[in-house]
């Protein structure tokens, strides 16, 4: 298989990497000075690419591999990849579901904590030097607080599962009602953020989620309420959320993702009831490395005409 | 010289509402006073004296039988020896090692705590620190903060909370709410108590040496007495590991603090949470330069709710003595 091609959309993974270089002919994309010229050469010996949810495979990459015949994703988010395209041309699709499940919810629930009772916040103040006996700052209780999720897939039961080992009542939106699910269900986003304390996002990244967190959404959530995004930064209408909370109709967020990462709203800095992270929902040396394997796996198995370990397309 | 207490000169109490001595205010006192005013008993403020503290026990407080005290002011064998009439030691903690319980015990004395008002905030955050130490989240805030990710791109990776072992020193009503927690997690919950707990599903281990040897992480909740004192030391955490991970909302001295900066700056321990130390507000400096460290100033408990469930029990304490009906939270010898 060392001659078969695959581009890997930007950096993701050393690992990762290393193993793609021991099996096949590994094209880094970032490193190519000039992408369109290196395209019209390359065209006929790429046949796989491997992408992540900062950059995959849209139209225009996808016409220019007329060889193309898989896109494996190192991630569960599939937003960067132009899905109908892939199905137009027969091209296989493959992500990470299930792998990072587990870390992405510890994650919101983490995020959740560091919002309400100050974390990060405190940890800034002792760091400081500034700790004198008798500064009482009282923070906000998390168990008992009412938690809405957006999207009820993996991660979102994921997230309701934890959750509900500190007594938080559970609601959530979902495209349609899951009649066998417990939990609370509410037809629309603004009815789940008017009856939630936390708001997570959980949900797919599509066409009709963008911008699903809008402004009457926030208005909705109040000046107590928390938003968590895991999702995806253009979940969010940013500018919105930035003056929600700069102004202060909005209680606090916690942040995995931005609409223009790597670039986090600088307002946003100074607010000792904001976390902020740099997209780390699935960053950690266990779940990186299965994700890894799971791309690797995917790959071999096309290559190899045996069936896919997690297909989408 | 004063004749009178001081907050008698601009009221006149009626004799029959008893006194509760109060040496320094607790937390609770100062942030909700107005919870206090009951029509049992009035608060006898010692601390607004310009007297020292011993001439006005010796004046004022011969005939209190109850007293409302917390960490800064300790009950010791010397304060009980000045409080004559003392039948009740309310605290405002869940913590008791500021008083002497033996001494106590000796003399009939009553000791009531904030038991359990106290422990789904303290185990929040204990689970809190938990998943910010393996997962970076103060330290990885910081680096967004000081615009570090269009600079440096990725961030390191942290480390996954599920199929952890979490052992946990002190199965009491904080330690069964951290494990709770974090079976949700899909966590392995391991702990050391001083005797086993019958309802408690998860493996016991005699000593907190043998814990460390089986965890990936320590979450200590126990009470601080003459047996924890210092009970997590330099043995322990090098058989916790390099990747192993402590966390503390109980008291700084269950730990050797000495010997857990050593083991955090040589690497011999992976990373800790923080919420209290040996000599409040003072933090080891060595602790401030650590990223894999994170620190809290003693606020596990802060919380608006805790706090007043806390007040609610204190006082309701207080009225049960003054009316002799039983107290709600007398302290059981485990």
């Amino acid at each position: 298989m060392e001659s078969i091609g695959v581009l890997m959309a930007c950096p993701m993974n050393s690992y990762l990497e290393q193993q793609l270089e021991k099996r096949f002919k590994l094209y880094r994309f970032w490193t190519v000075p000039d992408k369109s010229s290196f395209l019209a050469s390359h065209k006929d010996s790429i046949q796989a690419v491997v992408g992540n949810a900062g950059a995959g495979a849209d139209a225009e990459l996808i016409e220019a591999l007329p060889k193309l015949e898989i896109v494996a994703s190192f991630s569960v988010g599939l937003d960067k990849i132009d899905l109908a395209k892939c199905k137009e041309k027969g091209i296989r699709v493959t992500n990470t579901p299930d792998v990072l499940t587990e870390d992405v919810a510890d994650l919101a629930i983490g995020l959740m904590l560091a919002v309400l009772r100050k974390l990060c916040e405190s940890d800034r103040y002792v760091r400081s030097g500034k700790w004198k006996r008798g500064d009482y700052v009282l923070t906000t209780k998390f168990t008992g607080k009412k938690v809405g999720i957006i999207g009820l897939g993996r991660i979102g039961m994921a997230i309701a599962k934890r959750a509900e080992a500190f007594s938080c009542p559970i609601s959530y939106y979902s495209r349609t009602e899951k009649p066998e699910i417990k939990y609370k269900y509410y037809p629309s986003v603004v009815e789940l953020a008017a009856h939630c304390d936390i708001l997570v996002v959980a949900c797919p990244l599509t066409k009709e989620t963008h911008h699903i967190i809008n402004r009457e959404v926030i208005d909705a959530m109040g000046p107590k309420g928390v938003l968590i995004n895991i999702g995806r930064g253009p979940h969010v209408d940013e500018p919105e959320l930035v003056s929600a909370l700069v102004e202060r109709r909005l209680g606090g967020a916690g942040l995995d993702v931005f609409e223009n990462e790597p670039y986090v709203p600088e307002e946003l800095f100074g607010l000792d009831n904001v976390v902020l992270l740099p997209h780390v929902g699935s960053g950690t040396v266990e779940t990186r490395q299965a994700m890894a394997d799971l791309v690797i796996g995917n790959l071999e198995a096309h290559f190899q005409k045996k069936p896919l370990l997690t297909p989408v397309v | 010289m004063e004749s009178q207490p001081p907050q008698e000169r601009s009221e006149q109490p009626t004799k029959e509402v008893p006194h509760v001595l109060v040496m320094k205010p607790p937390p609770l006192l100062t942030l909700f006073e107005d919870k206090f005013i009951s029509t049992k008993f009035q608060l006898l403020k010692a601390w607004e004296s310009t007297l020292p503290l011993d001439q006005f026990l010796t004046a004022y407080a011969g005939s209190v039988r109850a007293v409302l005290c917390s960490g800064a002011s300790p009950i010791t064998p010397h304060i009980i020896q000045l409080l004559p009439s003392l039948q009740l030691v309310v605290t405002a903690s869940a913590g008791t090692n500021h008083i002497d319980l033996n001494e106590c015990r000796r003399l009939g004395i009553a000791v009531t705590n904030a038991a359990g008002v106290f422990s789904d905030d303290a185990a929040d955050a204990a689970v809190g620190l938990l998943i910010d130490v393996l997962r970076k989240i103060s330290a990885a805030h910081r680096f967004v903060r000081h615009r570090l990710w269009p600079a440096t791109g990725d961030y390191p990776l942290g480390s996954k909370l599920g199929g952890k072992r979490v052992g946990i020193v002190g199965l009491g009503s904080i330690g069964s709410a951290v494990a709770k927690r974090l079976e949700a997690f899909g966590c392995t919950v391991l702990y050391n108590s001083r005797k086993p707990k019958p309802w408690a599903p998860y493996p016991f281990y005699s000593n907190v040496h043998e814990l460390a040897v089986d965890s990936d992480a320590l979450v200590v909740c126990c009470g601080l007495t003459a047996e924890t004192r210092h009970m997590i030391n330099r043995q322990v955490m090098v058989a916790l590991g390099k990747q192993g991970i402590i966390v503390n909302v109980a008291r700084g001295a269950i730990i050797d603090e000495k010997q857990m900066v050593e083991c955090l700056v040589h690497g011999e321990i992976g990373g800790a949470g923080l919420d209290v130390f040996e000599n409040e507000p003072n933090v080891p400096k060595e602790l401030l330069e650590l990223d894999n460290v994170v620190l809290s100033p003693h606020r596990a408990v802060f919380t608006p709710e805790g706090f007043m469930a806390a007040c609610d029990q204190v006082v309701a304490n207080l009225e049960a003595f003054f009316e002799h009906k039983p107290l709600l939270s007398p302290l059981i010898d485990e």
